[in-house]
């Protein structure tokens, strides 16, 4: 089957790309082709071939969400291309779905797993609180994949690069500031690590102990609802059900009851643990590991434990 | 200024989530429907802002069934101006933004706002299917829309950051959190919201693509390990050599 992967090589080509591609290869039964819009480097994008890409299209510089339409729309027509993957981060979630419209294509975003034979996908629902498998009917398929819910399959290989030689016309959108937030740490959505507080630090003033523990594990920090909205941490570290929804590898929680919103927004992670006062706190049922202790002692004490461990 | 929001019922977030009929169907038994909370607290809310700061109208547009009206009613009573419903289940996210798209083309909009997803599909497809339906800019995930004359500026997030974008009206736009502060409907407004005009539209049609088979529960978790809080270095190893985080 003919697979074309779009992946956003903006910055370099980062793990959530390479899910994408490794999941597309699979798909097409060990290769696909890959189509790019970015600034990554030729040796970089010929470094796919590690992931199954069979060559890939490159278009460089930046592109809005109509030119990259029809950048993938066009390369997916010449490639007579039957299933369309994405990868559903930032450009994912604006593009996919007006590919899959311009292609008479059905859409499933989130996947989490390989799709069945006859395409029937798995994707998180409910915000996480249960999954569905959905049933694409159309020729054409548009699956994009949930961030690192599918790991990497290596190989070896190389993928010949060729530039994107069409006309995709002028942005509409136009970029006129871009600030980083996060500085050295991953966004919150992509993180592997997390270390996230809530009510029980009692105040803005006492998040160096949080901040601590994340800088010694290398981890994104994150907080409560009741803290974004108190002011205490900014709306886009709040995770949880009406904020963001993460599925890092492990999620630390020191402070935080569990209420079911919150859940929502990390049962997806892998590996949890809760770190309360409250033996009877809701979050415990859901947690891997979980330590009854005040956060103030704890944290410090797991900081220093990380350390030891890193220099070890 | 004519902007139109999106407005999709979603299960109140403290409901609990069950499955009837060979776990083919959510089960509503005893769940409340709310506006789903990214339309509602960012999308209305600042289509509203915008009305009372420049003039014009917010229509909101629901595809859905008459047990959909109650949070039509609530949309109104935090501020639209009329609201529209197309009469039919949504089937898919393309038959829902098919059906928005049938109704908005001929309408003149400025603006099309939607939340970034809802809380119950989490898709966040149907913005980005109007806009294409209509051959109009969309910008997702916003967190600041200011409006001039014809020329948007929007925050939104980005690759490893945020940036600011401009772009002419009319276009689409989703909203995420920070757009706009969430609205308490007033005892006036829910008065006033009973008599707004609520119009129901035959469904265009359309073949939905994608079908939902199965609903499942997500893994149970093996029940929780407790560490001794004087002993964090056990933590530590567990999380190594046991869970392999770290």
């Amino acid at each position: 089957m003919s697979v074309l992967v779009y992946i956003d090589s903006k910055g370099g080509v980062a793990k959530n790309s390479l899910e994408a591609v490794s999941y597309g290869s699979q798909v097409g039964g060990g290769s696909a082709v890959v189509v790019t819009s970015g600034d990554a480097s030729n040796d970089d994008l010929a470094a796919l071939g590690k992931y199954g890409a069979s060559k890939v299209i490159a278009h460089n510089g930046d592109l809005d969400g109509q030119q990259t339409t029809k950048l993938v729309a066009e390369v997916a027509q010449a490639e007579g291309a039957k299933v369309i993957i994405f990868s559903q981060d930032l450009t994912g979630k604006a593009v996919a779905p007006r590919v899959a419209v311009r292609l008479n294509a059905g859409f499933v975003s989130g996947a989490i797993e390989l799709p069945t034979s006859d395409f029937k996908v798995k994707v998180n629902a409910f915000s996480g609180k249960a999954q569905s498998l959905v049933k694409i009917n159309s020729d054409v398929k548009v699956i994009s994949v949930l961030p690192n819910s599918l790991g990497v399959t290596e190989g070896s290989g190389s993928a010949e690069v060729t530039s994107f030689s069409g006309d995709l016309g002028s942005a509409k959108v136009t970029i006129t500031e871009q600030a980083e937030v996060s500085g050295d740490r991953a966004p919150l959505p992509e993180a592997e690590l997390v270390v996230s507080a809530g009510r029980g630090l009692k105040g803005p003033e006492n998040w160096g102990i949080v901040e601590d523990l994340a800088d010694a594990l290398e981890a994104t920090t994150a907080c409560s609802r009741p803290v974004a909205d108190s002011g205490w941490r900014p709306h886009h570290e709040h995770v949880g059900q009406t904020g963001v929804a993460i599925r890092p590898n492990l999620y630390i929680a020191a402070g935080i009851s569990g209420a079911i919103q919150h859940l929502a927004g990390v049962n997806g992670g892998k590996v949890i643990v809760v770190i309360n006062t409250d033996p009877e706190a809701p979050f415990f049922k859901a947690a891997d590991y979980g330590v009854v202790g005040d956060a103030f002692e704890v944290l410090p004490r797991l900081t220093e434990a990380v350390k030891k461990f890193k220099s070890a | 200024m004519k902007i139109l929001v999106c407005i999709s019922k979603a299960p109140d977030t403290t409901a609990k989530i069950n499955f009837t009929d060979g776990n083919t169907k959510f089960d509503e038994a005893g769940v409340q429907y709310i506006v789903n909370p990214y339309d509602e607290w960012y999308a209305l809310v600042r289509g509203i802002e915008l009305k009372e700061a420049n003039g014009g109208t917010v229509t909101t547009v629901t595809v859905g069934t008459a047990a959909d009206d109650p949070i039509i009613r609530k949309a109104l009573a935090i501020g639209a101006d009329n609201a529209v419903r197309i009469d039919s289940e949504a089937k898919d996210a393309f038959f829902t933004a098919k059906q928005i798209a049938e109704y908005a083309k001929s309408e003149g909009f400025d603006l099309i706002l939607t939340g970034k997803e809802t809380i119950n599909y989490n898709g966040s497809q149907v913005g980005a299917m109007i806009a294409e339906l209509l051959d109009l800019p969309y910008v997702s995930l916003a967190t600041d829309l200011q409006i001039a004359g014809s020329t948007a500026t929007i925050k939104r997030e980005a690759k490893g950051g945020k940036e600011t974008v401009q772009v002419s009206t009319p276009l689409v736009l989703s909203a995420s959190k920070g757009l706009a502060e969430q609205r308490i409907p007033n005892m006036r407004g829910i008065m006033a919201a009973r008599t707004k005009p609520l119009n129901v539209v035959s469904p265009a049609d359309v073949t939905p693509l994608t079908e939902t088979v199965e609903y499942s529960l997500p893994p149970e978790k093996g029940g929780v390990k407790l560490i001794d809080p004087e002993n964090m270095d056990e933590l530590v190893s567990l999380l190594h050599n046991e869970a392999k985080v770290i």
